[in-house]
């Protein structure tokens, strides 16, 4: 049957984008910001680093933006909207032309993805609140979105080496 | 599998990973020092900008913002409450020359968990109130009087 290799991707496709939200629902129940907005683990770009190493860009991206888009529905609001996808879009972007430059590693590319969602989250926060003053936050972001793209990128590649499509 | 066996698998996985590269993606030598190198880089950022950034001297004043506009400028020497919006409001205490959101309708509470600032240049902010609260030093006195 022809239909089996289209059903089996769309399969996959949807297991996922499923796996992604349900990675940034648990992530939601155990607030890591202490004192600093927006510091998290990224638990998601676990999903998307794999689908863009295992299935390829084009695939990744609508992953990623399926699942900004869920969230958004189901817990979110227009503000947590534009926080989400402008995070994930510049992350994605920075994290594909850093992987086509075949330069850096999974695990460079996780810390990338993982620095420049936080540097769009705060863009985002500074347009809407009309204040520059958020700078003052980034240094702890940047640390935190380095520790946050070791490990997802560590785990990421162990993820990527095992499992075979 | 009895959980012994399970266990012993389990540590012999990472034992194999700790001594592999295979966590780090697998690649090539100059790849890792690549990704080093890019760690490091965003690390020094961090540090450039917090050293360029970090709050100064002791404030005088708190400036309230909401939405991009100043709405209050209060004397950080003098205790007072304040309750800022309706429904959706924050509550700013100034006590003892210290500013802190004490209580909040927000839903993330991020604002009342930064706690109490004191020193110019610093913020505490209510992303889903579009608040943002700061400290200001003396020479903002001037755009006091003139108001």
């Amino acid at each position: 049957m022809t239909a089996g290799k289209n059903s089996r991707e769309l399969a996959r496709f949807a297991l996922l984008v499923a796996l992604a939200m349900v990675l940034s629902w648990l992530e939601s129940l155990v607030p890591l910001s202490l004192t600093v907005p927006g510091v998290k683990l990224g638990l998601a770009n676990l999903v998307v680093i794999f689908a863009l190493y295992k299935l390829g860009p084009r695939q990744a991206a609508v992953i990623s933006l399926v699942r900004v888009l869920l969230i958004t529905f189901t817990f979110g609001n227009a503000f947590s909207f534009a926080y989400s996808l402008t995070g994930a879009a510049l992350s994605f972007v920075v994290m594909l032309l850093l992987k086509k430059t075949g330069k850096f590693s999974l695990l460079g590319v996780s810390i990338a993805g993982g620095v420049c969602h936080d540097i769009g989250q705060i863009l985002v926060a500074m347009a809407v609140l009309g204040t520059a003053e958020l700078i003052w936050y980034l240094p702890a972001l940047l640390i935190a979105g380095t520790v946050a793209g070791v490990c997802i990128g560590a785990a990421g590649a162990l993820v990527t080496a095992r499992v075979k499509l | 599998m009895p959980r012994r066996q399970t266990g012993c698998r389990l540590l012999g996985i990472a034992s194999v990973y700790t001594k592999s590269t295979a966590w780090q993606g697998g690649g090539k030598v100059k790849q890792h020092r690549n990704d080093l190198l890019l760690a490091a880089a965003v690390l020094l950022l961090a540090a450039a900008v917090w050293f360029f950034s970090r709050p100064g001297g002791s404030g005088a004043w708190v400036v309230v913002t909401v939405d991009g506009q100043e709405t209050g400028r209060y004397a950080l020497d003098q205790d007072r409450t304040v309750t800022i919006g309706e429904a959706d409001y924050n509550v700013l205490e100034i006590s003892g020359g210290q500013a802190a959101v004490v209580e909040a309708s927000c839903a993330d509470h991020t604002c009342v968990r930064t706690g109490w600032i004191s020193r110019e240049g610093e913020t505490i902010v209510c992303l889903p109130h579009r608040l943002v609260v700061r400290i200001q030093g003396a020479s903002g006195e001037l755009d006091a009087v003139a108001r």
